[in-house]
C-alpha cells in the first residue's frame, strides 16, 4: 500500500456552522489533484476546513492525518489590506533569503512587479493570484482550495484553471480543490470525490484521454454521470442525444 | 493608381474629447486648505461686525485687538510661559491617558478574564462625569499638578480605549483563521493582524482624546491654578480685561485645531493602505 499524503478515518463532524459529516474515510496519494464535488450543505467545506483545522466551533470525532506543510485557498483571496503585495505573500514565513522566494512565487502567477502594490489596487483575478503565490511560497505538500474561483468572472476563471493546473504540476502537491462546478472539477482532477449529506456518495478517476473523440466523450459521460449523481438536469446543448447515461460502474466505484 | 482612389473620403466628426467623468455620489476631490473655510468665514462675519460697530467691544473686542493684545502678553512674557505650562499639562495627561487606555484596551480586547474584570468596570465608570471627580480627586490628590493631570488623563483615558478596544472585539475571523492556516505565531499574529487592525480605530479613539484632553485642561485650569491659559482667563475675568480673556479662548481654539490637524496628518500617513471616500 502507497503512503498517503492525506488519510482521513471515520470522520465525523456533529455539530458546525456549515454542515454536518457523517463518517469520512479519505485517502489522497502524493500529488493527486483531488475534486470534492457536492451539493450546498453536502459538506465539502466542513471537510475542508475540519482538515485545515479551523473548525474550533465543530464536535465530533475521527482520525485525521496530514503533511506538516499545508496551505490553503479560500473563496475570497483573504489578503490583509495593511500589507503590499509581497508581504502578504510572505505572511509568516520568516528570513531575508523569503523575500527571494516571494517574489519568484509572485512571477510564477504572472504579477512580477507588483510587489509593494496595496492589495485594493488589484483586480480580484490578481488577489486571487496573490492567495495562490502565499500557498505555493510555502512549497505545501498539501494544497486545500475552497471554491477558490467562485468569485471570479468566467474569463479570469478559465485563465486561473490553467494556472493552478500548470503550478499544481510543478510544485506537485497533493490538492483538495471544494467545488460545485462539475466541469472545473472534470478538468482539473485527477479524482472526484462527491459527498451528500456528510458520506461520501462518490469516488471517481477522471482519466481523460490526453485529446480528440475519446476525450470529448469521456468528459461527456463523466458530465451525465456527475450531474445524475448530484440530482440535477443537465444542460441539453452539452448533452449528445445518442449517448446513453453509463452505467456507474463502468465509470468508477460509486458508494 | 490603386483600387481605393475612387473612393471617397468622408469628413468624420471628431467627437470632444469627454473629461473624466466625475464621481456622482462622492463628495470629489478634497482640495488642500479647504477646511479653513469655515474658520475664515467666522473670522470675516465677526471682523465685520466689529469694523460697523455693531459689536460691542465690551461683550466681545474686535479681532485686531486678540492681536494687539496677544502682542503685548508676548511682551510681558505671559503668554508664553502660561502657554508653556498648560500644552506640558494637556500633552502629559494625553501620554497617560493614552498609555493607560491602550494597555488596558489590549488586556480586555485579547483576553477573556481582562474582558471580565476591565470592561464591565470601564463601563460602569463611563456613566460618572468626568467633573463629577473633581471634588475626590482633590480629595486625593491635593490641588497641585498631580491632580490635574490625572484628572485630563482620565478624561482621555475613555475615548482612547473605548474605540481601541471595539477595533480590537472587531478584527475580522476571516483574517484570524487565515493567521491560523499560515501558523502565525502569537507575537507575528499581533503584530501583522491585530495592531494594523485596530489602529483605524484606536486613532479616532485619539482624535477624541486630544480634544478631551483640552477640555479637561479648560476645567483644571480654573480651579485654584496660578499658572496656565487658564489661570490667564480667570485673573483677566476679575479684573474685566475682555481682551486678554479673548487671546485665552483664541489660544485655546488654535490649540485644539492644531492638535486636531496634528493627529489627522498621523491618520492619514499610517493609514495609506486605506481607500476611503473622504480622500
Amino acid at each position: 500500500m502507497t503512503i498517503s499524503a492525506v488519510q482521513v478515518r471515520g470522520l465525523v463532524r456533529t455539530f458546525t456552522l456549515k454542515g454536518v459529516l457523517n463518517g469520512i474515510d479519505l485517502d489522497i496519494a502524493p500529488g493527486e489533484f483531488v475534486a470534492l464535488l457536492g451539493r450546498s450543505g453536502s459538506g465539502k467545506s466542513t471537510l475542508l476546513r475540519a482538515l485545515a483545522e479551523i473548525d474550533h466551533e465543530a464536535e465530533g470525532s475521527g482520525e485525521i492525518r496530514l503533511p506538516e506543510r499545508l496551505s490553503v485557498i479560500f473563496q475570497d483571496a483573504r489578503l490583509l489590506p495593511w500589507m503590499r503585495v509581497l508581504d502578504n505573500v510572505l505572511l509568516g514565513v520568516p528570513g531575508r533569503e523569503a523575500r527571494v522566494r516571494g517574489r519568484s512565487a509572485l512571477a510564477e502567477v504572472g504579477l512580477a512587479g507588483r510587489e509593494r502594490a496595496w492589495p485594493h489596487e488589484l483586480s480580484g483575478g490578481e488577489q486571487q493570484r496573490v492567495a495562490l503565490a502565499r500557498a505555493l511560497v510555502r512549497e505545501p505538500k498539501l494544497l486545500l482550495a475552497d471554491e477558490p474561483f467562485g468569485a471570479l468572472d468566467a474569463l479570469t476563471r478559465i485563465q486561473m484553471h490553467a494556472l493552478l493546473r500548470r503550478l499544481s504540476d510543478v510544485h506537485d502537491p497533493a490538492v483538495l480543490l471544494v467545488t460545485h462546478d462539475i466541469d472545473e472539477a472534470i478538468l482539473l482532477a485527477d479524482r472526484i470525490v462527491m459527498l451528500d449529506d456528510g458520506r461520501l456518495a462518490a469516488d471517481l478517476p477522471v482519466d481523460l484521454p490526453a485529446s480528440g473523440i475519446a476525450r470529448r466523450e469521456r468528459i461527456a459521460e463523466l458530465r451525465a454521470l456527475l450531474h445524475r449523481l448530484l440530482g440535477v438536469e443537465e444542460a441539453p446543448a452539452d448533452y449528445h442525444e445518442d449517448t446513453t447515461p453509463p452505467e456507474p460502474a463502468a465509470l468508477g466505484r460509486a458508494i | 493608381m490603386n483600387a481605393y482612389s475612387d473612393l471617397r473620403v468622408e469628413p468624420i466628426t471628431v467627437q470632444k474629447p469627454r473629461s473624466v467623468p466625475k464621481q456622482r455620489l462622492s463628495p470629489g476631490k478634497p482640495a488642500r486648505y479647504g477646511i479653513l473655510l469655515g474658520p475664515a468665514l467666522l473670522l470675516l462675519y465677526w471682523t465685520v461686525l466689529s469694523v460697523t460697530g455693531w459689536l460691542d467691544p465690551r461683550i466681545l473686542p474686535a479681532p485686531w485687538t486678540a492681536i494687539t493684545t496677544a502682542i503685548e502678553l508676548i511682551r510681558e512674557g505671559r503668554l508664553q510661559e502660561n502657554l508653556a505650562i498648560s500644552t506640558w499639562r494637556a500633552m502629559t495627561g494625553l501620554g497617560f491617558g493614552v498609555i493607560v487606555g491602550v494597555t488596558l484596551a489590549l488586556l480586555s480586547g485579547l483576553s477573556l478574564l481582562g474582558g471580565y474584570v476591565i470592561d464591565g468596570l470601564v463601563q460602569i465608570k463611563r456613566g460618572i462625569p468626568i467633573l463629577a471627580l473633581i471634588p475626590f480627586m482633590i480629595l486625593w490628590l491635593g490641588i497641585g499638578e498631580t491632580m490635574k493631570i490625572t484628572l485630563i488623563a482620565t478624561a482621555v483615558f475613555f475615548p482612547v480605549y473605548i474605540n481601541t478596544h471595539n477595533a480590537l472585539r472587531a478584527i475580522d475571523l476571516r483574517h484570524v483563521e487565515l493567521a491560523e492556516t499560515v501558523r502565525l505565531t502569537r507575537w507575528q499574529f499581533l503584530r501583522s493582524v491585530v495592531v494594523p487592525g485596530s489602529l483605524p480605530g484606536f486613532l479616532t479613539g485619539l482624535r477624541f482624546g486630544v480634544t478631551a484632553s483640552w477640555l479637561a485642561l479648560v476645567v483644571v485650569e480654573q480651579l485654584n491654578a496660578t499658572s496656565g491659559i487658564g489661570y490667564m482667563v480667570t485673573l483677566a475675568r476679575n479684573y474685566a480685561q475682555t481682551d486678554v480673556m479673548l487671546v485665552g479662548l483664541v489660544l485655546y481654539a488654535l490649540l485644539g485645531f492644531g492638535s486636531d490637524a496634528i493627529v489627522k496628518q498621523l491618520e492619514r500617513g499610517l493609514l495609506s493602505w486605506r481607500k476611503t471616500l473622504g480622500r
